[in-house]
Formats: structure tokens, sequence, C-alpha cells
């Protein structure tokens, strides 16, 4: 008698939501609110697995990708977007297809206080360099928004933030 | 002729005395074998010179700090080609963990080529770091890349121009070069227009 497999997480299934929509390149700086998708990213043969030193530099490589013809997503927490800042003018400037989801710090319960000034700057100055920001707070609400800034963002062609905030994450304890 | 400035001639140092006119096209050779990338600035107008702002060049104005990194996008995108990221010391300088990442990923068809003139050209010729003392080859092999070259004189580039198209590994070219004037060329600053013509170029 076999077990019954443990049903996916949520993470899961948005890494193959991301991998159905042919996403080859996963960017990110080492995350803990991104732990599934970067682990599931190293262990698959058919992506490129790209950790940063600084988020930037994903906003670029997203860039090249797309020259390429190929697609890409930056996964960050809320303060890497503010290292992301000018490299945007490549997006908007450039007309680049440009996902991202953003782990939330400074947010719903955050107990360090040096997450709160970019946390809450997050979604202003992301939403200043023309992308766009959706907020999934509940599972379901995470796959059906990463879903959606996929259409948006490779068929549309729009630069799409999905925000996961601390009420889907949890809040890391000090 | 290339123009030089008093406070560039003042900086000149020995090592600077190639003159990137020249000494650029010596070391890229057949623009075809390349898709390119390009830096802010000098290296801009550099590539633009040579490939006449050609569809399979992107070049950018902008987003300082961006080019390396856009070549290795492009190049884990399409392994099937060479990518050659060609960029100043300032713009290079200003992302230098670009550096890093890439050594880790190692593609084997990119190549990057900073074009070293000690100066922030574009603004004035202010000083860069390169020109105080700071490597950007020993920086590039200190990261983990596994093949660099230094070109100061004519007799490198032809190892310059191999390094460039060998597929071991990424390369780094440090290309040293007087703080002089880039090509007079007037590119296509539109980045919207230079990808879409990239893509068409590439993708149809």
């Amino acid at each position: 008698m076999s077990a019954e497999p443990a049903p996916a997480s949520w993470q899961d299934q948005v890494y193959d939501l991301l991998r159905q929509h042919n996403v080859t390149q996963f960017a990110y700086v080492p995350d803990a609110g991104h732990r599934t998708l970067i682990d599931r990213s190293l262990a698959d043969p058919n992506v490129h697995s790209v950790a940063l030193t600084t988020e930037e530099e994903g906003v670029a490589l997203l860039a090249g990708a797309d020259l390429g013809g190929a697609r890409g997503v930056l996964l960050m927490q809320s303060s890497g977007a503010g290292n992301c800042i000018n490299m945007l003018s490549l997006v908007k400037g450039g007309g680049f297809p440009f996902l991202t989801l953003i782990s939330m710090r400074g947010d719903f319960g955050e107990g360090n206080p040096w997450q709160y000034p970019m946390g809450q700057a997050t979604q202003a100055v992301l939403e200043a360099m023309g992308v766009i920001c959706l907020r999934a707070e509940t599972p379901e609400e995470a796959l059906r928004t990463v879903s959606a800034a996929l259409t948006m963002v490779f068929q549309a062609g729009n630069a799409v933030a999905v925000l996961l905030t601390q009420k889907l994450i949890g809040a890391k304890k000090f | 002729m290339a123009t030089q400035t008093k406070a560039v001639a003042e900086a000149m140092a020995p090592a600077f005395v190639l003159d990137r006119l020249e000494a650029v096209p010596a070391l890229i050779g057949r623009h075809e074998d390349f898709l390119f990338v390009a830096g802010l600035a000098g290296t801009s107008r550099d590539v633009a010179a040579i490939t006449n702002d050609g569809a399979h060049t992107y070049s950018m104005a902008g987003a300082m700090g961006g080019a390396a990194m856009i070549g290795l996008g492009l190049a884990l995108a399409r392994p099937d080609k060479r990518v050659l990221v060609v960029t100043g010391d300032g713009e290079l300088l200003m992302n230098i963990g670009a550096l890093a990442t890439i050594a880790v990923l190692n593609p084997p068809n990119l190549s990057i080529v900073c074009v070293d003139n000690g100066h922030y050209g574009e603004t004035g010729y202010q000083k860069s770091h390169t020109s105080l003392g700071v490597d950007l080859e020993k920086i590039a092999a200190g990261s983990g890349i596994k093949r660099t070259l230094t070109i100061e004189g004519e007799a490198e580039l032809a190892e310059g121009a191999r390094l460039i198209r060998e597929g071991n590994g990424t390369a780094f070219v440090l290309l040293r070069v007087k703080p002089t004037e880039p090509p007079a060329f007037k590119r296509d600053l539109n980045p919207a227009n230079c990808r879409l013509r990239f893509r068409t170029g590439l993708l149809a």
C-alpha cells in the first residue's frame, strides 16, 4: 500500500506554472521566502539558476534573455527592489517584458525595524518606474496572481511585480 | 583625428597608449561573428561605428552598470551564438559584482571587452579608479574568470582577437587605450527601437 503523495505546496505550484510558461532563467539573491523556487531551479537541468550579487544585475539579465528570445523571472526581497530602480530605466525605456516575484519585509507583523523603510516604499518606487504591482495574501491568490502576471508580462509586454505579502509568507521572528 | 583634453594629457599613464579608433576595430575583427552588447558613451560609439549600428548590436545610453549582465542573459538564451560585451571601465566598475556572477555561470559563448581609458570620458574626463591603481583584469581573474588578458600594445591584439572567439569558458579582455574621443557616430538612442531591431534580426 502506497502512501498518498503530499499535495504540492503553493510554491511548487508557482514553479510548475512558471515552467509551463517557458520561464528558463531564474535570477535571485538568496532569500528564505523564495527557497522552494530557488531550490527547484537549482535542481532543474532545463533552466539557468543565476545567483546574483545584487538584484539590479537580475533586471539587466532578464533584458538580455528577452533579446535572445528567452523568458526569465527575478526573485527578490522587498529590500532588493530598491537596488533595481535606475536599472528599471532599461525595462521602461526599452519596452522589455519584466516579471519579478517579491517576498515582502517591513510589512504585516515585521519585527525588524530596518526592514520598514524599503518594505513600505517598495510598491511606490516600483510604480514610479512603471512596474505594475499585484499583491497576494493567500496561497490561492498567489497562484492566480502569478498566472495573471505571466499573461500581463509575456503576452502583453508589461513589467509586473507580484508582492508576496507577509500575511502569505509569514513574518520572521526576532 | 581624436582630440585630447589637457587634464587627460596630464593623467595619461604609460600603459594607456593605444588609440581606441584603431585598437577596438583591430581587436574585434569580423563583427559579423558576434551579437554585441555595448555599454554607455564611448563603447557604444566604438561598436556602432564598427557595425554601422547594426541589428546585431544592443547598445545603451543609460542604465549604467547593466551591459555585462545583459550579455550574460543573452549568452544563456542563445548558446548557439557568440556574445561580445564591449563596455568601459566606468560602466563596469558601477556593477563590478557582475563579473563574479558571470564567472560562476561561465558561459562558453560570452566574452567581455573592457575598453579602459582610465577616465569618465562622457562627463569631462575625470579619472576613474583604473587610473588610480585598480586593475580590472585582476578583479576579473579574482572573480573566477579563467581566461583573461590585458592589452597595452599592438603586439597583444591578435591574442585578444583569438581569446574573444574561443569557446572554453567566458573570456575577459582589458583593452587599455588613450583617453581620447570615441568615433563621432550618430546611432539610434531609442532603447525600444533597438530592442525591436535586435529581436527582429535575431528571432524573425
